[in-house]
């Protein structure tokens, strides 16, 4: 099973791992370089269509993130969709109803992720609560706040610090991948600021899980939670924590979603939990617990991206992207199966 | 008193039972707060030669939850997991159903393309093969339940969708307004449900399904060694619950006479899930009660109509939906009961030998 020291972990246990994210890897470069040769003429081979995916996803990579996090100690998390369209729903009402200002919402915001999380995470953690129900729970609860708080749709228009935010673009540095348009205009590949949020967030999640014991201690407990225990690791407390992190990682999410839409509406992100799932899982993330790592998860997402992206271009019904990343799903998930036997026959 | 009181919660249909009552009893004061009839809740009446009432409407609306709580109990119990796509398999199957009766590609027919019987066929068929795909995922490559069924649910609305060209699909045919309909007086959704309970409860009774699922779920090892055929009866508890959301699937999308893919058992998988935990069976697989599940998915239609008449908004009812789910689990989470447990035996331990023998 999973190497569950806090030492270096073993090489050949993280043989299948490795090969999954690598196949991930893989996988993006082909699909991306593919679109590049197919759409040349509708301008996908420019930089900016690659961070034009980051931007539309940089809510999702966090919210992907705390999944990861989530899935690592074998839980589960189905309520993140419905708590970003209550914090999104808070932030606007907040603002255009209540006159409060911006950063204090946004403070707020993080701390009923955290609460949100606490909440969870105790009757995951020390009730013993099976995951999916409690986070089904949560779904419910937070999705009908929102109708609760406003049953509108509320655009943020009044405050100049989130159109600030949302409307600063971030040039390249020495314009790189920069070209002249038709009009004969030079464009710069440009990101926004929800895309450095998101970024931070895979950055400090991937050092948080490889060096701090906090992040050990989350595999350990994934992968066996009886020899964690043995080990004299407090599970419940980990387990817990995982959900307050994750939630939290979902509010930071819900301020890079209300950056990119600017507006509360009681549908929003809705679906968004199994987007994450499945883009954790073919980042190579088990729902076992005790096996997997943000870049997989990373990939995941642009992976998603970039089907989506392709189907726009392709002309296809938008179905046709859930179709195939579903195909996608099932390819892995049954790969990450065979490896699974494969270890098992190793181990014997 | 106190010991009568014990032996009635300690009773397995308690939980769902209970509920129930309890949410008629909120109905009764609703109505006698506003001064309408007390029992209004119970009263039944005929009009326009169909029957009339809240209970009826309650038994009518519930009828897709019942029928889909039936497959969930099976699976639930035999893999320990649940089936998160039952609702996309919904829609799958009245979209399949309504395109093969209208023909590819039109959206709007009053004559049938294809005999009613083949669309229907079509619908549960693609459904079956639905429940099969997860159930060899799960049984035959080890894959746990809820990823397993992931693929479904992301991919089985899309797919209803390029079946319908993404439009929505009406086939404005009476006869096929039938099973979304009225038969004589009933609702013919109540007796579709009705005849599916029956004929589960009677397989329950008259085969060994229902112990080779309990068996399988509680050790799927040791069920192995003792002789049974462990994937297999995972595969089949997959398969007819892929057969309940086609019959689910073809009353919801004949209620409405037409293949609407994108709403079509929208969050229904969540219902019946829930209706399993309700009706006092644990999630975590094993022994089951198909008695629980279906009074456990009335109980959910009884809370929604009743949130519904106590005029609180569809948007808004999730909050107390969660309030229902998050109690149902508190009383059903191991450590509270041992919590309790080991109260119950603080109190009677004044006597010590009681102690012992409990």
């Amino acid at each position: 099973m999973m190497n569950t020291s806090l030492q270096k972990p073993q090489r050949r246990s993280l043989i299948g791992n490795n090969a999954l994210l690598l196949i991930t890897i893989a996988l993006f470069a082909i699909m991306y370089t593919a679109g590049c040769i197919t759409y040349a003429s509708k301008g996908f081979n420019h930089l900016q269509t690659f961070l034009n995916i980051l931007i539309s996803n940089s809510g999702l990579i966090c919210v992907t993130c705390g999944m990861t996090c989530i899935m690592l100690t074998g839980g589960i998390d189905i309520s993140v969709g419905a708590l970003i369209a209550m914090d999104c729903m808070l932030l606007a009402v907040g603002i255009e109803k209540w006159g409060l200002p911006a950063p204090l919402l946004i403070v707020m915001i993080l701390g009923i992720g955290v609460l949100f999380g606490l909440a969870q995470g105790f009757c995951v953690g020390y009730l013993e609560v099976q995951p999916f129900i409690v986070t089904m729970a949560g779904m419910f609860f937070a999705r009908g706040m929102t109708a609760v708080i406003d049953t509108q749709q509320v655009s943020i228009t009044s405050s100049s610090f989130m159109s600030t935010l949302a409307n600063t673009k971030i040039n390249m540095p020495f314009n790189i991948g920069a070209y002249m348009n038709s009009k004969g205009r030079l464009m710069i590949p440009y990101i926004r600021v929800s895309v450095l949020i998101a970024l931070a967030v895979v950055v400090v999640i991937f050092l948080v899980l490889r060096y701090t014991r906090f992040g050990r201690r989350m595999y350990a407990v994934g992968g066996n939670q009886q020899s964690a225990a043995l080990m004299g690791l407090n599970v419940r407390k980990t387990r817990m924590q995982a959900y307050v992190l994750s939630s939290f990682l979902c509010s930071i999410g819900a301020i890079c979603y209300c950056l990119n839409t600017m507006c509360g509406t009681t549908t929003q992100a809705l679906g968004l939990e199994m987007d994450a799932i499945s883009s954790a899982v073919i980042g190579g993330t088990l729902l076992t617990g005790g096996v997997g790592n943000v870049i997989g998860s990373f990939f995941g997402v642009l992976i998603n991206g970039t089907i989506s992206s392709l189907v726009k271009n392709a002309n296809l019904i938008s179905s046709w992207s859930n179709v195939v990343t579903a195909l996608l799903l099932c390819f892995f998930i049954v790969l990450q199966s065979v490896f699974a036997r494969i270890k098992q026959k190793g181990n014997k | 008193m106190k010991a009568a009181i014990k032996k009635l919660v300690k009773m397995p249909l308690f939980l769902p039972i209970f509920s129930m009552l309890l949410v008629m009893a909120v109905n009764i004061i609703h109505d006698a707060s506003i001064g309408a009839p007390i029992f209004g809740f119970f009263s039944l009446s005929i009009k326009n030669n169909i029957l009339y009432g809240r209970i009826i409407d309650i038994l009518n609306r519930g009828s897709e939850t019942a029928i889909l709580a039936i497959g969930m109990t099976l699976v639930v119990s035999a893999s320990a997991g649940t089936d998160i796509s039952v609702g996309s398999v919904m829609s799958l199957a009245g979209g399949m159903c309504c395109m093969l009766l209208a023909g590819f590609g039109n959206t709007n027919v009053s004559e049938y393309v294809t005999p009613l019987w083949v669309g229907i066929a079509a619908g549960i068929l693609v459904a079956c093969l639905c429940g099969a795909f997860n159930g060899f995922l799960v049984s035959y490559l080890n894959i746990q339940p809820m990823v397993a069924t992931l693929i479904l649910f992301s991919a089985g609305r899309a797919i209803g969708l390029l079946l319908c060209n993404s439009s929505i699909v009406y086939v404005r045919v009476p006869s096929f307004q039938f099973f979304g309909g009225y038969c004589w007086i009933f609702p013919t959704p109540i007796l579709i449900a009705g005849i599916c309970i029956a004929a589960m409860a009677l397989v329950l009774k008259f085969t060994a399904l229902g112990t080779y699922v309990q068996s399988v779920g509680i050790n799927k090892n040791a069920a192995r060694i003792a002789g049974y055929q462990s994937k297999r009866i995972i595969f089949t508890a997959f398969v007819i619950c892929g057969l309940c959301a086609g019959i689910a699937g073809i009353v919801a999308t004949s209620r409405i006479y037409s293949a609407d893919t994108n709403n079509i058992g929208l969050n229904l998988e969540l219902d019946a899930i829930l209706a399993v935990a309700l009706g006092g069976n644990s999630l975590g697989g094993g022994k089951f009660r198909f008695s629980g599940s279906i009074i456990g998915a009335y109980t959910i239609q009884a809370i929604t109509t009743t949130l519904y008449a106590l005029g609180i908004s569809s948007a808004q009812a999730p909050v107390f939906k969660a309030v229902v789910v998050i109690l149902i689990v508190l009383i059903q989470a191991p450590v509270v009961r041992a919590y309790f447990a080991k109260h119950n035996i603080k109190g009677i331990a004044t006597s010590p030998k009681e102690a012992v023998q409990s």
